[in-house]
């Protein structure tokens, strides 16, 4: 079965971390503000992070496992 | 799950607060310059956002008011505020109007215009806010960089607030110019050092 993971849109990324404060999986780091980065093994998808973006540029894909 | 609070998920206490003392005290804006520094020079030095990211109380503000207290439609930004040129677009103007204000202030300094004792929303309607201002020790250029300031803080609180009303909690950060240019500096830093 294909697995549901954050995926950033990096190019829209503000770097403000909303999506970092509501994983509940400590999934999501901004790495030098630059923009934020889910790492895809600690994800399980549950879209916290996608509702609370302000910018709208998290989508939940179907990843193939 | 919740996540354990911090000591600084409570900064929005703080901005609330510096908003409130505002009105009885114009002199306090001096403390919110701190909110303008901080940023830059966690950004300049640690070449990161750890000020938007854990300390920002104003964003704390907005997601408390319109997440928590659900003021806000909660729906997606329009396309054309998250563009680059409308982010950037607002960043210069944002600094412009800075600077000009910065440049009035000068101006009582010098002591070329008289003190006014007014609060100016959204760079055009002056609010009478005379009642905040109790005379200076010092120059009265002090008290009018207070005025400023606090204007620029009250502007974009109150631009915040409408975005927060119509889009999500936090839809200020997206083109707030302090994100903006801290994510510039930090990208900026980014590519100098990957390059050596
Ligand atoms: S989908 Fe859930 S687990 Fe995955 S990064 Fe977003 S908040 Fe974290
Ligand atoms: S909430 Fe959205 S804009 Fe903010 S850092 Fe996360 S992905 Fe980027
Ligand atoms: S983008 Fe602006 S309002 Fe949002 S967290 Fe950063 S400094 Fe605060």
């Amino acid at each position: 079965m294909a697995k549901r993971k954050a995926t950033i849109n990096q190019k829209q990324c503000v770097a403000c971390g909303c999506c970092m404060k509501v994983c509940p999986r400590g999934a999501i780091a901004i790495p030098n503000g630059v923009c934020a980065q889910v790492d895809k093994g600690l994800c399980v998808g549950c879209g916290l992070c996608a509702r609370e973006c302000p910018a709208s540029v998290i989508a939940l894909e179907e990843v193939a496992e | 799950m919740k996540q354990k609070k911090r000591w600084y998920d409570y900064l929005w206490i703080a901005s609330l607060t510096y908003l409130i003392l505002g009105f009885f005290n114009i002199l306090f804006a001096w403390l919110e310059l701190l909110c303008f520094f901080i940023p830059l020079l966690i950004a300049v030095i640690k070449g990161n956002k750890a000020y938007c990211n854990k300390y920002c109380g104003r964003g704390q503000l907005f997601s408390l008011v319109g997440g928590r207290f659900g003021l806000s439609r909660k729906k997606d930004v329009p396309q054309w505020i998250k563009s680059a040129y409308f982010r950037y677009g607002f960043l210069i103007f944002f600094f412009t109007m800075f600077f000009l204000m910065l440049w009035n202030t000068y101006l009582v300094f010098a002591g070329a215009r008289d003190l006014r004792t007014t609060v100016t929303l959204l760079w055009t309607f002056k609010l009478p806010w005379h009642w905040a201002y109790h005379g200076t020790l010092f120059s009265d250029g002090v008290a009018q960089f207070a005025f400023g300031f606090y204007s620029v803080m009250l502007t974009s609180t109150v631009l915040g607030f409408v975005t927060m009303l119509l889009f999500k909690p936090r839809s200020w950060c997206v083109y707030c110019p302090m994100g903006t240019m801290t994510q510039l500096i930090c990208k900026a830093k980014h590519t100098f050092s990957s390059r050596e």
